[in-house]
């Protein structure tokens, strides 16, 4: 926070003046909080696809690509069963994304576990493989000819697109986010599954003496995580674009990393953090209107808020063998 | 201080390419409560070819890293060419011409040995002038028997010639005294015998005095002059190599022990004719580098014994309890638990109930992050009253805990604290805790009670003769042989991945066993 206040005034504002359109861009009405809340949607979902592997001990960067590909599977399919009914549709639509999303992921998970190679890489390396894939696809043999300056593929109808939650303006992604978040909870620390993946990521030599298959358990978290970004890329076409188009490609896949380290991998800690994060991203359109601020205003924040996180990290790792030292 | 460095470095400077003479007397390092050394004199004469003998844990390792610095003695003097001297840090002995060619190698893998060897000098200029470091390096080579080629990058380099660049790396640096701790367990035998061969004739030249740590009599036979045997710390003796046998070697090696006549109390009586627990035939394991590290192994455990697995460290005992915990695939070979084929899987563990005690329990067996209840679970958590259904349950969880770290007496901030948080002998006992507490038919330990105090390692020695008098089939690797004769029904010696040697505890001959452990096994049958 003082990092980005000093970041501020060196661009000329008042460091106050921002802080109080951040919060106001983000919580201080209720357009504000519908804006945030149909931002955090996403974030929930790309910051389990950090957080999943993460319990099993590894470091995935590359929600974006499942998001992109998850998003592009769910049109498609939206698009092709058109005309059952909606519900049948909705739910076709995200098996699709979360299919795609998740086979996406766990090839890394894959390459990792049976070729030794390192996962962070390759899922950040996946990512532009989706997107350059993404690309081709809508702007080649699945582009609508309806849609010109926009390439975009054939719209699943309005009758597909996914409604309200009752009550709210905010769409139902932010429902399912924190259905599936609570669930990936109790996945990780109610199931033996979960004890067995926290095991296998822990120690994996441990978890092979009380033998336990640690290339499937790690490859199957890989799929969960990648499932949950392919689900958010379902749901920013079914209930903001309404086909795939280069919107989809908006950065969530990164935003969710922050989200899943501030939360420190555990799901439930993600729900308010992916909000928090949401409403500070809400915020940068304010800052551009009021302060003549660039909107990427808020990217530097982001940004020095996770550098902070990991220098925090590090520091309390470095504590933490100051311990021990002390009692060795 | 620097005066007398650089008086001593003009010295040394003027007779490099001599060989020294170092004579230790009364050497004694203390670590903690434990002597390391006791008392330990030896002379190593300019130009001879020397041999450090022992066990593992003799002292060997301690007693060159005080004469290269790393370690300071706790008393007694070090004389290089009769001169005493304080060898207070690598530098200094680097000063009087003292090297150490390590086990394992120290080249930088993606730099040619030519410019290994320049930068590994004390004195590089910021400036590397290579052409006249190449004249130097063109002539210093022309003088050297060892040949190896200047340009290649060293990890391009078969293993004898990177042991070979080791070695002209310290010969570089104009070393007169050259410790090599075990240089040939990475070579091949005929590697071994080119580079040895080679020093032994530098040594013969009075170019080099060489003090090696070896375990393999061939060797020490082949081209050493004199012999140094250490146990248990002390001077076991010493003499020159013409006038010693293997077998005099090997008795030093092991002193004379008395095998107790009956361990543990009352013994099961395990008929020869029971069906073996465990079964091992023709297995052969890989290492990390593609070493047949187990190479053709067969041994068989019947239930209500121990079978102790003797060696030196380093012979494939890791690598076969890795394979049998099911933390290394093997390459060819049976494992059959029960007479039916095992391969580690959690059902067959659960069913066949296969416990381990792993060396490292920390690395090999815990997952330090989490609790201690959590890390006695992982044997069970999948099983009632742990799990209901696809559920943890917290509460029996915590209720196993508690009573096993009652009964184990482990010590820890409770069962919530993290294991990684333990003293290592904590860790080994919730392990222990965990692995014994539900009946055992087979107990696979390696080095259960490495680096653990008295009581604790008593308290284990009884916990695993408590197994073996209930039933347990045990097959215990320990490169401590004290330990293996307390406790062990039949020794089998490990060497170089197979077995060579096999005797019931009765009727073990403690030469034999000696000889065997040195790869004496053709005369040892």
């Amino acid at each position: 926070m003082l990092l980005f206040g000093v970041f501020v005034a060196a661009v000329g504002k008042d460091p106050l003046e921002v802080y109080q359109l951040i919060y106001a861009g983000g919580f201080g009405s209720g357009f504000a909080w519908q804006n945030t809340l149909s931002r955090a949607a996403p974030l929930i979902l790309t910051a389990l696809c950090v957080a999943l592997p993460a319990q099993a001990g590894t470091m995935v960067i590359g929600a974006e690509g499942a998001v992109v590909l998850g998003g592009l599977a769910a049109a498609v399919t939206g698009y092709a069963v058109g005309d059952a009914s909606p519900l049948v549709v909705k739910l076709a639509m995200a098996a699709a994304g979360m299919l795609i999303g998740g086979l996406w992921i766990a090839a890394a998970g894959a390459l990792r576990q049976y070729r030794g190679v390192n996962e962070t890489i390759s899922s950040l390396l996946l990512t532009y493989i989706a997107i350059a894939l993404f690309n081709h696809l809508v702007e080649g043999p699945l582009r609508d000819p309806a849609s010109l300056n926009k390439p975009s593929t054939p719209p699943i109808g309005s009758a597909n697109m996914l409604g309200a939650l009752p009550g709210l303006d905010v769409h139902w992604g932010l429902g399912l986010g924190a259905i599936f978040c609570i669930a990936t909870y109790v996945l990780i620390y109610h199931t033996t599954w979960g004890f067995a993946i926290r095991v296998a990521g822990g120690n994996a030599r441990a978890a092979r003496l009380v033998g336990l298959s640690v290339d499937r358990l790690v490859i199957a978290a890989f799929f969960l995580g990648g499932a949950a970004a392919g689900l958010a890329g379902m749901i920013e076409v079914a209930a903001v674009h309404g086909s795939a188009n280069a919107s989809l490609i908006a950065g969530y896949g990164y935003a969710g990393i922050l989200v899943a380290f501030i939360a420190r991998h555990n799901p439930l800690a993600i729900l308010p953090v992916a909000v928090l994060v949401g409403g500070i991203s809400a915020s940068g359109g304010m800052l551009q209107r009021r302060l003549d601020m660039p909107d990427a205003t808020v990217l530097v924040f982001q940004g020095l808020a996770f550098l902070t996180i990991l220098a925090s990290e590090a520091l309390y790792g470095r504590l933490k063998l100051f311990g021990h030292g002390a009692r060795a | 201080m620097d005066d007398a460095l650089m008086r001593v470095a003009t010295a040394q400077r003027s007779k490099a390419g001599q060989a020294a003479e170092i004579r230790v007397t009364g050497m004694t390092k203390h670590f903690g409560g434990f002597t390391a050394l006791d008392d330990v004199s030896m002379t190593a004469a300019a130009g001879s070819f020397h041999a450090l003998l022992g066990e593992n844990g003799a002292g060997k390792s301690t007693l060159v890293k005080c004469l290269v610095g790393f370690y300071k003695p706790d008393a007694g003097q070090i004389e290089v060419d009769s001169r005493e001297q304080r060898i207070a840090s690598p530098h200094d002995s680097s000063a009087l011409g003292i090297g150490m060619v390590y086990q394992h190698f120290t080249l930088v893998p993606s730099m040619t040995i030519a410019e290994n060897l320049v930068m590994a000098r004390s004195d590089v200029p910021r400036i590397i002038n290579w052409r006249r470091e190449r004249e130097r390096l063109a002539e210093f080579m022309r003088a050297m028997p060892l040949k190896v080629p200047l340009d290649q990058p060293a990890a391009r380099l078969a293993a004898g010639d990177k042991q070979k660049a080791e070695i002209l790396k310290q010969l570089f640096l104009e070393r007169r005294f050259l410790i090599l701790d075990e240089p040939t367990s990475v070579l091949t035998p005929g590697e071994a015998d080119q580079v040895l061969g080679l020093l032994k004739e530098m040594a013969g030249r009075k170019q080099v005095t060489v003090l090696m740590i070896t375990h393999k009599f061939r060797e020490v036979n082949a081209f050493c002059d004199e012999v140094t045997v250490l146990r248990r710390g002390r001077l076991a003796g010493a003499g020159r190599v013409a006038e010693l046998d293997a077998a005099r070697m090997a008795e030093m090696m092991v002193g004379e022990r008395v095998i107790p006549a009956a361990s543990g109390g009352a013994r099961p009586a395990t008929s020869p004719t029971a069906a073996p627990m465990l079964e091992i035939s023709d297995l052969r394991v890989e290492n990390e580098s593609g070493v047949m590290a187990v190479n053709r192994l067969s041994v068989a455990v019947r239930p209500g014994e121990i079978v102790g697995l003797a060696g030196v460290a380093g012979n494939g005992q890791r690598e076969l309890v890795e394979a049998l915990l099911g933390q290394r695939r093997p390459v060819s070979g049976g494992i059959r638990v029960a007479s039916r084929p095992y391969t580690a899987k959690r059902a067959d563990i659960g069913l066949l109930r296969v416990s381990g005690l792993p060396e490292e329990p920390l690395r090999n067996a815990c997952v330090a992050a989490m609790s201690v209840a959590e890390n006695m679970a992982l044997r069970n958590f999948d099983r009632a009253p742990l799990a209901r259904s696809a559920l943890v349950s917290r509460g029996p969880m915590l209720e196993q805990a508690r009573s096993r770290i009652a009964a184990f007496n482990v010590k820890s901030r409770g069962a919530h604290a993290p294991i990684g948080t333990l003293s290592g002998g904590n860790v080994q006992r919730a392990v222990l805790a965990r692995e014994l507490s539900d009946p055992v038919l087979l107990l696979i330990a390696a080095d259960p009670v490495f680096g653990l105090d008295f009581a604790a390692v008593a308290e284990i020695h009884d916990r695993i003769l408590a197994a073996r008098n209930a039933g347990t089939a045990v097959l215990l690797v320990s490169s401590d042989l004290d330990e293996l004769l307390g406790l062990a029904d039949r020794i089998a010696v490990i060497f170089e991945g197979r077995i060579v040697h096999e005797t019931a505890i009765g009727s073990a001959d403690i030469g034999v066993i000696g000889r065997a452990l040195a790869g004496h096994a053709a005369q040892a049958a």
